[in-house]
């Protein structure tokens, strides 16, 4: 199972170490948008170059080790104790500039109903944002 | 207009308070703590001014919480009148502000210029950001039963970004009323000293 940013994704045949996370390029595309292009590894028009010498590490025929991407790119990948479950986030710095643009990141969260609302639904409004919790 | 969350990873926990409080705007359930990852949250209520533009006016901020239930009386939860007091006037005082940037927008004294909301981020480091991953991976084992793992994981996560309430209370036990006030964390919230448990808000009258 892949915890990315753009939710839960079940993934088969996925291929576990401690340090590699071996998947498909179809489930690494459907799950985080990154894909092998001849520049190197790409997320729609953006790409990262592999390092010299070590694109094997990166890619192997048609897979691709997202682990090893991950931390090429400088974010967090956290996985369970036997590997059945890997949460792939934003780095620190990513997360830095979005906040320092001061664009609001979007985000999309149920109601108790169910129903999905996203803070871009409500653009045209101020809103006043606020956290509480029952605990 | 208002949007609550709740940053509540039992999701059927917030719903009583919901339905009691009978809201008018959207009441959303953050189970995996998104917020805290996207703004950088880490204590309830803390809050997001966003213009109609959808730029962000006052970064996350305690929201007119004061944290005098430190000197609460903790067997009666009794309140001595001054922290009342001051309890009161710190959210008489942010609600006033919240009307006058309703009313006023960007010529509210209250709305941050772009440097000024710029110089009030949270920050963002390598720890918190792993420590929020941490969580979200706690939380997703938690819900597929197997606990004693999650548990390292929020205790893991909880190492790394020790700044965040919302991540150590979510991984603590919580008491008959449902509240993560079990003996640990009166003694986390002593251990603080000076420190204080809501960041202080650059606002006028705000204790």
């Amino acid at each position: 199972m892949l915890l990315t940013e753009s939710g839960e994704h079940e993934v088969t045949g996925a291929e576990v170490s401690t340090e590699a996370l071996w998947c498909s390029a179809k489930d690494a595309l459907r799950a985080t948008g990154w894909e092998a292009k001849p520049e190197g590894l790409c997320k729609g028009e953006v790409c990262v170059p592999l390092p010299a010498g070590r694109a094997r590490e990166f890619v192997d025929g048609g897979r691709i080790n997202l682990a090893a991407l991950w931390r090429h790119l400088g974010r967090p990948a956290v996985r369970s104790e036997r590997g059945h479950v890997w949460v792939l986030s934003e780095s620190a710095r990513e997360r830095q500039a979005a906040l320092a643009s001061l664009e609001a990141p979007d985000f999309a969260l149920p109601d108790p109903s169910g129903r999905m609302h996203r803070l871009s639904d409500y653009r045209g409004k101020k809103v006043f944002l606020v956290t509480w919790a029952s605990w | 207009m208002v949007i609550a969350v709740a940053m509540d990873s039992r999701e059927g926990d917030p719903l009583p308070w919901i339905d009691a409080a009978k809201p008018t705007y959207p009441t959303l359930i953050d189970r995996e703590h998104r917020l805290a990852e996207l703004y950088g949250i880490v204590n309830v209520p803390q809050a997001v001014w966003i213009d109609e533009a959808g730029r962000i006016v006052r970064p996350a901020e305690p929201a007119g919480a004061y944290e005098g239930f430190r000197r609460m009386n903790r067997a009666t939860r009794e309140m001595p009148d001054d922290v009342a007091r001051r309890t009161a006037q710190a959210k008489a005082t942010y609600l006033d502000a919240i009307r006058d940037w309703a009313r006023n927008g960007a010529g509210s004294a209250y709305a941050f210029a772009a440097d000024q909301a710029r110089a009030h981020l949270p920050t963002v480091t390598e720890d918190t950001a792993t420590g929020q991953a941490m969580f979200r991976l706690a939380q997703f084992l938690l819900r597929h039963g197997e606990r004693n793992e999650a548990e390292r994981w929020f205790r893991e996560a909880s190492r790394l970004h020790p700044d965040s309430w919302c991540i150590w209370r979510q991984g603590a036990g919580v008491t008959e009323l449902g509240l993560a006030a079990q003996p640990d964390f009166w003694e986390r919230v002593d251990g603080l000293g000076a420190k204080r448990y809501y960041a202080p808000v650059d606002m006028p009258g705000m204790p």
